[in-house]
């Protein structure tokens, strides 16, 4: 068995080859963004240029980008800032004290409201319906002057389903609170444009979209308060002390500069082999149920449950055949509780557990799709003969 | 792709674990009939995990088990060995299998693998039971009048008592004998408590 099938690409992605040939190209320069002799300027220069593609790929201003040293501490930066916004003079909806955000949040955004709790700050969660869908009307009926932020993830990293961030941010801003979204898992999929989307804040990640792990950014309106997250120095502008990752940043701005080009295009391919790999599914194996909106959905993202097949189980035995997936099963995860995901979208416990999610990359071929359709059959053939949950090709 | 990762790295499972996970053990597969004397199910989708085991008797020895499981990988490989494990056993020997057997079995499970998976022994116990019942036996039936206070490991007050009869002293040589504790911890509280009174009792 020598076959490697990668199709785990929202757990993380490979370095693109020309942004990995970038930072080679770079390892050299060594000096600190920050000096203001040569070797400082070789790395600021980078760092400038970077800067400019990373806005450029959400179309914001690149005074507008704060580079951090990963998703979860973007969403952490604008999340802590409502327990402790320092003396912010202006734009800051001062006295205000709640965060409304979603069950379906990934778990940088939901451990850290938790924690804020503990804060004095009072957190209200917005419900999906059994596609993922977050209706706007539901935010329009729970959010009150006492409202601080509201903060939704775009695409959700398990199912895929993209929320109407556009109008959920004019019902915050229309009722004086600021409006953040989780872009980790859009950008790069789908077009992202935040002067359209008239957005407070968003966060999207390097390795996510081809570019190098530890490095991604925060975009913030100009005009709408920050308070720093890590304090120390005066780097990016005074917003997130640390020496600046020139090697990351640098690769991050590569990555932006390249898949900018070529979203739409992508997005074609990979509608095109999700349905292949969905229609190869149907046509193969029986009892399954396709999880997430049908069309409001990531096209690179298919989230299939398996009836009577354990999902860790299956899991496995891709592994072994070199497919690499993921699955919503509580055997595969910390918590032993199954996807909070689908269950939030109504699934039952078994059809969460028999999740799986495929997430397509920018090498995925139609090649690949049908060697895991070859083998997903026999696998989920062979794990329902041993399940209790499913006997002779019927429930 | 680069293919020179992933492939050889370390399993999160022994060897015999994958072993009986590439290659189970006398499952009953599909809708195969089995004449079973004896059979027990008990598992909880909720938890991801179902067992079920069906046994054949013969003058009060194991002669076959046949299992079918719905579970992950530790789940299939716990009720393969377990199958292994009881065949040519006594009733009244196998019907006192413990979790930490079938892990010792395996040559160890990740800690959080073995609240769910390992639900083999109560399968098996029901399984037992199930016969003792069909064969007028009932009297044989231990009524369970222990309580189960580490549910992740099924370790019982009886089992902490006995424990300290052995000479456990502390909480430390209370886990190391009876693995109580080593999943969830939530049981410890209460295992402190129970430790504390037996040893007041046999100090």
């Amino acid at each position: 068995m020598n076959r490697t099938v990668y199709l785990d690409n929202n757990a993380t992605t490979p370095l693109l080859p020309e942004v990995k040939k970038h930072i080679q190209e770079i390892f050299d320069i060594y000096g600190n963004a920050s000096s203001m002799h040569t070797f400082g300027r070789a790395a600021g220069h980078l760092i400038k240029n970077a800067r400019k593609n990373v806005a450029s790929l959400i179309n914001a201003d690149p005074s507008e980008i704060i580079f951090t040293g990963g998703g979860s501490e973007s969403n952490n930066t604008v999340l802590k800032m409502i327990a402790f916004p320092g003396k912010q003079s202006y734009g800051f909806p001062k006295g205000r004290k709640e965060i409304i955000t979603s069950v379906i949040e990934h778990p940088c955004v939901l451990e850290t409201v938790k924690y804020l709790s503990d804060y004095g700050i009072d957190v209200k969660f917005l419900k999906v319906d059994k596609f993922g869908i977050i209706n706007p009307d539901s935010l329009s009926e729970l959010i009150s002057e006492k409202t601080a932020l509201v903060s939704i993830m775009m695409a959700n990293n398990e199912i895929g389903t993209i929320q109407n961030i556009k109008k959920m941010s004019e019902i915050a801003h229309s009722r004086g609170a600021l409006f953040h979204t989780d872009a980790v898992q859009a950008v790069g999929k789908i077009p992202v444009d935040v002067a359209d989307l008239d957005i407070d804040y968003l966060t999207l990640s390097s390795h996510k979209i081809y570019g190098p792990k530890g490095v991604a950014a925060l975009y913030v309106k100009k005009g709408s308060p920050l308070s720093p997250l890590i304090h120390g120095g005066h780097q990016e502008s005074g917003w997130r002390a640390g020496t600046i990752n020139t090697m990351g940043i640098s690769g991050f701005g590569k990555t932006a500069e390249i898949i900018k080009n070529d979203i739409t295009e992508y997005s074609i391919k990979y509608k095109a082999l999700r349905n292949r790999l969905k229609e190869g599914i149907e046509k193969t194996i029986p009892d399954v149920s396709f999880n997430g909106h049908p069309d409001k959905v990531l096209p690179n993202t298919l989230n299939v449950s398996f009836a009577g097949a354990e999902g860790e189980a299956s899991l496995l035995y891709l592994d072994m055949q070199g497919i690499a997936i993921s699955t919503g099963s509580a055997c595969a995860t910390r918590t032993l509780e199954p996807s909070y995901v689908l269950m939030a979208t109504g699934l039952g416990a078994e059809m969460a557990h028999g999740s799986i999610r495929f997430s397509l990359g920018r090498e995925t071929t139609e090649d690949e799709i049908d060697y895991v359709l070859e083998k997903l059959e026999g696998i989920i053939k062979n794990i329902r003969s041993m399940s209790t949950l499913y006997s002779g090709g019927k429930k | 792709m680069s293919n020179t990762t992933g492939q050889q790295m370390d399993w999160m499972y022994s060897d015999t674990v994958k072993e009986h996970f590439m290659n189970p053990k006398n499952v009953l597969l599909g809708d195969e009939k089995s004449d079973a004397d004896g059979e027990g199910l008990v598992g909880d989708i909720k938890c991801g995990d179902q067992m079920l085991i069906l046994i054949k008797v013969s003058d009060g020895i194991i002669t076959d088990c046949r299992w079918k499981t719905y579970g992950c990988a530790s789940a299939i490989a716990s009720t393969s060995i377990l199958s292994e494990m009881v065949k040519g056993m006594p009733l009244k020997e196998a019907y006192h299998i413990k979790p930490k057997d079938i892990t010792a079995k395996l040559n160890g499970l990740p800690a959080v693998k073995i609240h769910c998976s390992v639900l083999g022994d109560k399968a098996l116990r029901s399984a037992i039971e199930d016969y003792y019942k069909k064969t007028d036996q009932e009297n044989r039936i231990e009524e369970e009048k222990a309580t189960v206070i580490c549910h992740c490991m099924n370790v019982t007050d009886k089992d902490i008592e006995k424990a300290v009869k052995g000479g456990v002293k502390n909480y430390q040589e209370l886990q190391y004998e009876t693995k109580i504790g080593t999943v969830c911890g939530k049981c410890k509280p209460r295992a402190e408590e129970l430790l504390h009174d037996y040893k007041h009792l046999y100090g």
